[in-house]
């Protein structure tokens, strides 16, 4: 597997982009490392197993009963932020989340922001809608920092450069930043602060993403170990906050569970070095803090998962990626095979609603059920079962009516009468036992290649006896011996 | 506003029908597991700090400003970020003039657009309060206000918090609860739990990524 060579022009397509991925020994052995060594410290931060259980069945029923009176929240939400001066924006698309966060920029003539790690501006690739309208967009995240250097989209949601190690670093250091080359992490981190920096100190305008919005006291709840989210929402003269709708939580004692399930299943840290909760902008007498915050809330696709109470499950979400460190599948082919924000076990079954099952055909089967994501779930998504579910909506025809965006991606006439065959052929005796005949009699006829399975097999031949015959005969002989004892 | 009703639309047509669920909220799993007696409440504290590299020091309350100009002289730095309009701002300026130490106290007394260039690269150390801790997770919380704005505990490279020995509870829920949070909030309510640390690098932990390099927690014991 080794002796491939490695290919350099993107795959287009899921299954070209996960050959490439699992030939390229490098990446899998970055990814495998820092996947064990996740779900060792996540395992270790969890060491009671009844209290871990109750805590999961509580976060998911937190959830769940934000979901349960979302509008209502939201309202909240909104009204308790608007009282303590926070702006609320509502954006169904990302292109009017992204319109909104440019005017915001545009009303302080802004030219410079300066962004906490955000999924949701990912969503809304705001880096490249700024960029194209002339303001610069720098991540300050390390992680992101990294891949935004190397014109990456990240590999993780937790750590977006996961896919590189040291020397990697390095050498993108060395290349873009003009720095002498060093392998030393402590050298590259201190790099890359001193750069941000001056960059959290001229910038116009902070970005952030939100982890949970409380609707009880209208505040914004953002943990990192950085510093950086706090940069971010303090330095600048202006924050916006953008967030998925999915985020608001009902009273501030909701995020205690939460935020413990969060950092223990992420990083297997008891907390994270900081919590940061934002409930207003700089007050008249205050010395510091932006003078304006405004909270842009994202729809995209969350109301058409909402809209089926099965899929409406996958609002759970704290976006801890413990899915993805403990998937079989994600660990071998790395984040950027999915090709699209979200990788992962959560990646398959929220992006079919945002982008649609057209875009993400092989999203659903890209998965072997083992169903390891869905028990370390911290809100108990059944992922496994919603990944089943998508299977189905995938091959719906037309007449099904799927009920996923794009559903009957996959659909296909051919493959559809295929089965029918098949399932008349096993449910009726006498032409079972004619194929069978045929089968054992013209078994030489398969062909020798059988798609992807003779990749790395032999092809299939039929026995020349069935087992029905050789179970007949067995059956027979037994009985013969019993006659003459 | 069309977004906004859309949205809103949109969701309640899918609930309709349907109740909020009930509120099974379990104060007991987030605070039983989590109980200390107070000696091992300041251990757990101090084991969960210093395990993240936190310098931890425990000393008699009116101890602390010497052991503050004492922290300074060891890692010879210049000057030390303090807030005027707090008592242990006041207390810090006395032991400054009637020790003459030597580093130079910068007051945090105007709007940060006025020095933001010296804030930021300039200044060695600040210290600031707490108004508790978390044994739990080995937290500080900071309340910053006008007196002591947010930026204290984030830009200097050696951020020095005191914290009362006495104000140390068992876990989040238990000083929510206490401090009664959801009564209101100030603009930035902080948990703070060792300095500013990254993992982004092949997971090799690096500590001083934008925060602070180092923290100093001085645990204050009553009189």
């Amino acid at each position: 597997m080794n002796q491939r060579i490695p290919v350099t022009e993107l795959e287009s397509s899921f299954r070209g982009r996960a050959s490439e991925a699992l030939a390229d020994s490098q990446l899998r052995t970055n990814f495998r490392t820092a996947m064990d060594s996740l779900m060792r410290k996540r395992a270790d931060a969890f060491s009671d197993p009844d209290e871990r259980e109750d805590l999961r069945e509580l976060g998911n029923h937190i959830k769940a009963r934000a979901l349960s009176q979302l509008p209502d929240l939201l309202e909240q939400l909104e009204a308790k932020l608007t009282e303590n001066g926070v702006k609320v924006h509502w954006a169904e698309t990302t292109e009017e989340a992204n319109q909104i966060v440019h005017g915001i920029i545009e009303a302080k003539k802004g030219s410079q922001v300066v962004k906490g790690k955000s999924m949701v501006s990912e969503e809304m690739e705001m880096n490249d809608y700024l960029a194209e309208r002339n303001v610069e967009c720098l991540e300050s995240d390390m992680g992101e920092y990294i891949v935004q250097l190397d014109g990456e989209k990240p590999s993780h949601i937790i750590m977006p450069a996961i896919h590189k190690n040291r020397h990697q670093v390095a050498r993108l250091f060395h290349n873009k930043l003009g720095v002498e080359e060093t392998d030393d992490v402590n050298e590259l981190i201190r790099i890359g602060r001193r750069t941000l920096r001056e960059k959290f100190m001229e910038a116009d305008v902070g970005v952030s993403g939100v982890n949970f919005a409380i609707a009880e006291t209208g505040t914004l709840l953002l943990v990192e170990n950085e510093g950086n989210g706090r940069m971010s929402t303090t330095a600048p003269p202006v924050h916006v906050a953008v967030t998925g709708i999915e985020k608001v939580v009902e009273n501030l004692r909701d995020v205690v569970p939460l935020v413990s399930l969060l950092t223990r299943s992420a990083l297997g840290q008891p907390i994270t070095t900081y919590v940061n909760l934002i409930s207003g902008p700089r007050k008249p007498d205050e010395l510091d803090g932006p003078e304006e915050v405004h909270l842009v809330l994202l729809d995209n696709g969350r109301t058409r998962a909402f809209a089926d109470a099965q899929m409406r499950q996958t609002l759970n979400c704290i976006r801890c990626g413990a899915c993805m460190n403990h998937c079989p599948v994600y660990t071998r082919v790395g984040g950027h095979t999915y090709g699209e924000v979200y990788p992962g076990p959560i990646g398959k079954i929220v992006t079919p609603h945002m982008v649609g099952l057209k875009q993400v055909p092989d999203h659903p089967s890209a998965s072997s059920l083992c169903g390891a994501c869905g028990e370390v779930c911290p809100v108990k998504i059944p992922i496994p079962e919603l990944l089943q579910r998508l299977r189905q909506e995938n091959v719906k025809s037309p007449k099904e009516h799927p009920q996923v965006k794009d559903g009957g991606a996959k659909y296909s006439r051919t493959e559809r009468a295929v089965w029918r065959v098949w399932a008349g052929l096993n449910t009726s005796p006498a032409i079972y036992r004619l194929f069978l005949w045929g089968a054992t009699r013209f078994g030489k006829l398969t062909p020798k290649n059988v798609g992807p399975w003779t990749q790395n097999h032999s092809a299939p031949v039929p026995a020349r006896r069935s087992l029905h015959d050789l179970a007949r005969q067995h059956l027979g002989s037994q009985g013969t011996k019993g006659g003459r004892s | 506003m069309s977004a906004r009703n859309n949205i809103l639309n949109r969701l309640r047509t899918s609930l309709a029908g349907t109740e909020p669920r009930p509120d099974d909220f379990d104060e007991a799993l987030v605070t039983e597991p989590w109980q200390y007696t107070p000696e091992s409440r300041i251990q757990r504290l101090r084991a969960l700090m210093e395990a993240v590299q936190t310098e931890v020091h425990q000393l008699p309350a009116d101890q602390w400003p010497a052991k503050v100009q004492a922290l300074l002289e060891s890692r010879n730095l210049a000057n030390i970020l303090y807030a005027p309009g707090t008592a242990h701002g006041q207390k810090l300026a006395e032991h400054w003039q009637a020790h003459g130490a030597r580093q130079d106290l910068v007051a945090y007394d105007r709007p940060v657009e006025q020095w933001k260039e010296e804030l930021f690269w300039e200044v060695d150390a600040s210290v600031t309060g707490t108004v508790g801790g978390i044994a739990a997770t080995g937290s500080l919380v900071l309340w910053p206000d006008r007196n002591e704005p947010r930026l204290m505990s984030l830009l200097p490279p050696l951020h020095i918090a005191l914290l009362k020995a006495s104000e140390i509870e068992d876990n989040l829920y238990a000083i929510m609860q206490k401090q009664n949070w959801s009564a209101g909030l100030p603009t930035n309510l902080l948990l703070v739990s060792g300095p500013s640390k990254t993992a982004d690098i092949e997971q090799v932990l690096a500590y001083g990524a934008h925060g602070p390099k180092e923290l100093v927690v001085l645990i204050l014991e009553d009189q």
